[in-house]
């Protein structure tokens, strides 16, 4: 494939993906009523509140937890530094509606936690208080318990990428390891972490499930009222692109800031990292750090929802799940293998020829993630439609036949809607990763006659393709979880375990969809096992 | 990693294969047996064992898609005059007002749906039907109030209340729909001050759904909730041990019941415009309509029959009879935007 060729297909799909994209953008210039009106005088600066704190605290929240324990286990040795290694990636395999509604469950009012106070200090209701889980507060808690992970996982690929002669030379340098993390360790893995950080915030953006549960108004489940309650997609539309817009300027204000720095590996000697051996109550804090993680994103959620599932197993749990689980597991495959060889493409496409277009192209195909599910879906679902029945009207006027709905209402449709949504996913872990490879090695393949397809098959593709599998899985894992387009744009009688938990939860039979909120997280679980099998090997020269 | 990438490649082209496949077999398999297509606003678990039935007394397959009310209404209008979908089914009134509205549903006449369903639980025109009656009274704590000191939704916000009602939030349509009906019989000015008067007397701020709301009641977070009945009957018929304790605690009471009545809204079903299956679809619309489905609602759901001849089951007759609100079902849609405005404005979230 020569050069040209490549870049070009790389803009083709990336304009393609753009499409339900923009078809959301568009609204932007038409005219609006009075609804703007009506918004800014009541509830608009609400859902800005909101949205503001629910961005700020998830941010926070997964940058800590998911840098300091990424650099807990992988530069230390303490007790469980194995085991914690994989199992800080647990989370990222529940729901968050899930975990929202297990913790509600547990939480509230009318929970077992408060009940059981009331009853052995003999309360009512105005004799104590207890924090409100639904709440900003309780669902910032919730997001950064399943979102920290992708910054955990993105830090820890850095941490482990990271040519122990750097540190070395840091530590020869004078500096310990405290100032040797801040001022060595952390500003190279900068670009991942910030790829962490953007896709937690971008997921906790469009969030709907969740906040809607806990009774938070954000720009989001405004979004869903201005479209769905007001009636007018315009307004709706607008008010999409705002977020879009405002995650683009963060976006451009993180790569602003790195400016002309760039990440490559100088050093191609690469030896197990020393780790530092922690002693007394260091150690118990490590170990702590990563338990409570763990403990809260995965095991007490994943505890309640055992219980519930044993509870209503005689009618909930039979065959037809196993049905669910294989529709779900194969989408979330094929999406996979899909958003990853777009993303490499593109990826590769803006590595040859970084033109205006092709970077534009991509950045803009990369944003569906920060749209709220259902706005994209419906932005699939109109170029789809449009499609269809431009070709059935040409074929009826032409040959007298119609060939109806081709594509829309089918799994290709659906694919083409995951494709849009997750191309962030895959494209910013295969751009973080392929960034790292210093262009000598372009420069060396290529003087030696290979073409540019060939030296990405031959030469980026063994180099970063740990990164490949991380990004594949990460894919996997969210279309595992995705609702909002799946239930819009679904074949007839076709269901996923994520319908019909979500079914089953919205039908408020919190119990019943207990077991197939269960069945995701325990299908999540062997790619989370895999994902951190390929992380440990990734490390180049080293792997355990 | 060369032998990897194949590898996913054969994969990718497996499952692409699987994929065509199942979608050729489903156009095989519509070209042959009668089948109708129902987009369904409700959820699969609770209209399947209809669909099931419908399916073994007719031999008409049936095609199902669920999903939120309005995504699927888009879902039809962007299908435009190649959506397969034949019938729609939903849980509101208003939504079925929406569709007609923007021009996705068909005339049907039927003289056994117009035998089978009263006149005010269909439209007019003939373009939806009703198939079952959910009624949204109040809710008491048996044990903290006295039903005599409850009487309409008006009174509800008496200063009395104040710290003591629990009601969910006014993005759902169920809430909507009651304010919607506030302002068809009293206007907005009074409909925007009663709701002003329920959020200065809310228990907590609007959370969860109506299950949530009577177990809150039960628990003791407050002392009167708004919620349906069928959730209520949910909660009697439990399987759950607990469940049925939160039950015990409560009790129903049905307002305005020496005025105009108790709010009530439908669930219904309508022939899409464009419908390829026509005949299947009213006869699919007939059989809900019927003795034996209208039982099934009553049975599973807990849900009203849609006309008082059908026997109820023990649980929806422990509710008792109630005088029901006679407003033309329109009106509910009508309202709606307004309603939500409304409640923007009085903070009802």
């Amino acid at each position: 494939m020569s050069l040209n060729a490549w870049s070009i297909y790389a803009v083709v799909i990336a304009l393609l993906v753009s499409v339900p994209i923009l078809v959301v953008f568009s609204a932007v210039f038409a005219p609006t009523g009075e609804v703007w009106r009506h918004l800014v005088d009541t509830v608009l600066w609400n859902y800005i509140r909101n949205t503001l704190w629910i961005m700020l605290g998830v941010g926070l929240a997964t940058l800590f937890t998911g840098v300091l324990t990424a650099w807990l286990v992988t530069t230390c040795r303490f007790p469980g530094r194995r085991v914690f290694e994989w199992a800080l990636l647990l989370p990222l395999a529940v729901p968050s509606y899930a975990i929202a509604f297990t913790y509600a469950g547990m939480f509230e009012f009318a929970g077992p936690v408060q009940s059981a106070l009331r009853e052995w200090f003999g309360w009512s209701r105005a004799d104590y208080w207890f924090p409100d889980i639904r709440s900003v507060g309780g669902a910032v808690l919730v997001m950064g318990l399943v979102l920290y992970p992708y910054v955990y996982l993105l830090a820890r690929a850095a941490f482990n990428e990271q040519s122990v002669c750097v540190l070395e030379a840091s530590r020869a340098l004078g500096r310990g390891p405290w100032r040797g993390f801040f001022q060595v360790a952390l500003p190279l893995a900068r670009p991942a972490i910030a790829t962490g950080v953007a896709l937690a915030l971008m997921e906790a953006l469009s969030e709907f499930g969740a906040v809607q549960y806990f009774a938070v108004d954000t720009f989001t489940t405004g979004i869903y009222r201005t479209w769905f309650g007001l009636g007018d997609s315009r307004a709706a539309s607008q008010l999409a692109a705002i977020l879009m817009a405002v995650v683009l300027v963060l976006l451009l204000i993180e790569r602003r800031s790195r400016g002309q720095a760039r990440y490559y590996h100088t050093s191609t000697r690469y030896r197990p990292l020393p780790g530092y051996r922690l002693k007394g109550m260091r150690r118990a804090l490590a170990v702590l750090a990563c338990f409570l993680p763990i403990f809260f994103g995965f095991l007490l959620p994943g505890a309640q929802l055992l219980v519930w599932s044993i509870q209503t197993a005689g009618r909930m749990i039979d065959l037809t799940l196993l049905r669910l689980a294989w529709n779900s597991i194969s989408l979330a495959a094929l999406a996979a293998v899909l958003a990853v060889m777009v993303a490499a493409v593109l990826a590769y496409g803006v590595r040859l020829r970084p033109s205006f277009l092709t970077i534009a192209a991509t950045r803009v195909a990369s944003m569906g993630y920060a749209v709220p599910g259902a706005v994209l879906a419906i932005g699939v679902l109109v170029p789809f439609a449009w499609i269809d029945n431009t070709l059935d009207a040409w074929m009826r006027s032409t040959f007298g036949v119609s060939t109806g709905l081709l594509l829309s209402g089918t799994l290709i449709a659906l694919l083409f809607a995951y494709l849009v949504r997750f191309l962030a996913i895959s494209f910013n872990t295969v751009e973080a990763s392929l960034a790292k490879v210093t262009p000598n090695m372009d420069g060396a393949a290529r003087s030696l006659g290979l073409g540019a397809g060939r030296t990405f098959f031959r030469v980026h593709a063994p180099i970063i393709g740990g990164s490949l599998l991380t990004a594949g899985l990460l894919v996997f894992v969210d279309v595992m979880k995705e609702l909002p387009a799946t239930l819009i744009m679904r074949p007839f009688n076709f269901n996923t375990l994520a319908v019909r938990s979500f079914e089953l939860a919205s039908d408020e039979r919190l119990a019943d969809s207990a077991s197939a909120a269960l069945a995701i997280v325990l299908a999540g679980l062997v790619p989370v096992i895999l994902l951190s099998r390929a992380i440990a090997r990734s490390r180049p020269g080293g792997g355990r | 990693m060369i032998g990897k990438t194949i590898g996913m490649t054969r994969f990718a082209r497996v499952f692409g294969m699987a994929a065509i496949l199942m979608f050729a077999a489903n156009l095989i398999g519509s070209a042959i047996a009668a089948e109708v297509n129902v987009y369904s606003h409700r959820k699969e678990e609770l209209i399947k064992p209809l669909l099931d039935a419908f399916t073994a007394s007719t031999g008409i397959k049936v095609n199902l898609v669920t999903g939120k009310a309005d995504a699927l209404i888009e879902r039809m209008r962007s299908e435009g005059r190649n959506s397969p979908a034949d019938v729609v089914l939903t849980s509101d009134a208003a939504r079925l007002f929406k569709s007609k509205q923007r021009d996705l549903l068909q005339r049907v006449q039927s003289a056994s749906l117009e035998r089978l369903i009263p006149a005010r639980f269909r439209d007019p025109d003939g373009y939806w039907f009703g198939l079952s009656i959910r009624a949204r009274p109040i809710f008491y704590a048996r044990d903290r109030v006295d039903p005599a000191e409850l009487s309409t939704y008006e009174a509800l916000t008496d200063e009395k209340w104040k710290g003591r009602i629990l009601v969910r939030s006014s993005s759902n349509i169920y809430n909507q729909s009651l304010l919607a009906s506030l302002i068809a019989v009293q206007g907005p000015e009074a409909a925007e001050s009663w709701a002003r008067g329920i959020v200065a007397n809310f228990a907590r701020k609007p959370q969860g759904g109506d299950t949530d709301q009577l177990r809150a009641l039960a628990a003791g977070e407050g002392d009167v909730a708004i919620a349906n009945t069928y959730y209520y009957g949910r909660l009697l018929g439990s399987d759950r041990e607990s469940d049925r304790k939160v039950a015990a605690k409560i009790a129903i009471f049905w307002p305005n019941q020496s005025g105009r009545g108790a709010h009530i809204n439908i669930s219904g079903g309508a022939v899409a415009r464009f419908a390829p299956h026509r005949e299947e679809a009213i006869r699919l619309l007939e059989f809900l309509a019927s003795d034996a489905a209208q039982e099934i609602y009553a049975e599973k759901d807990y849900e009203f029959p849609i006309r008082d001849e059908v026997p109820r089951s023990k649980i929806v007759a422990s509710m008792g009879t109630f005088k029901a609100h006679e407003l033309p079902l329109d009106r509910l849609g009508e309202h709606n935007a307004a309603a939500l405005r409304i409640f923007d404005r009085a903070g009802w979230r």
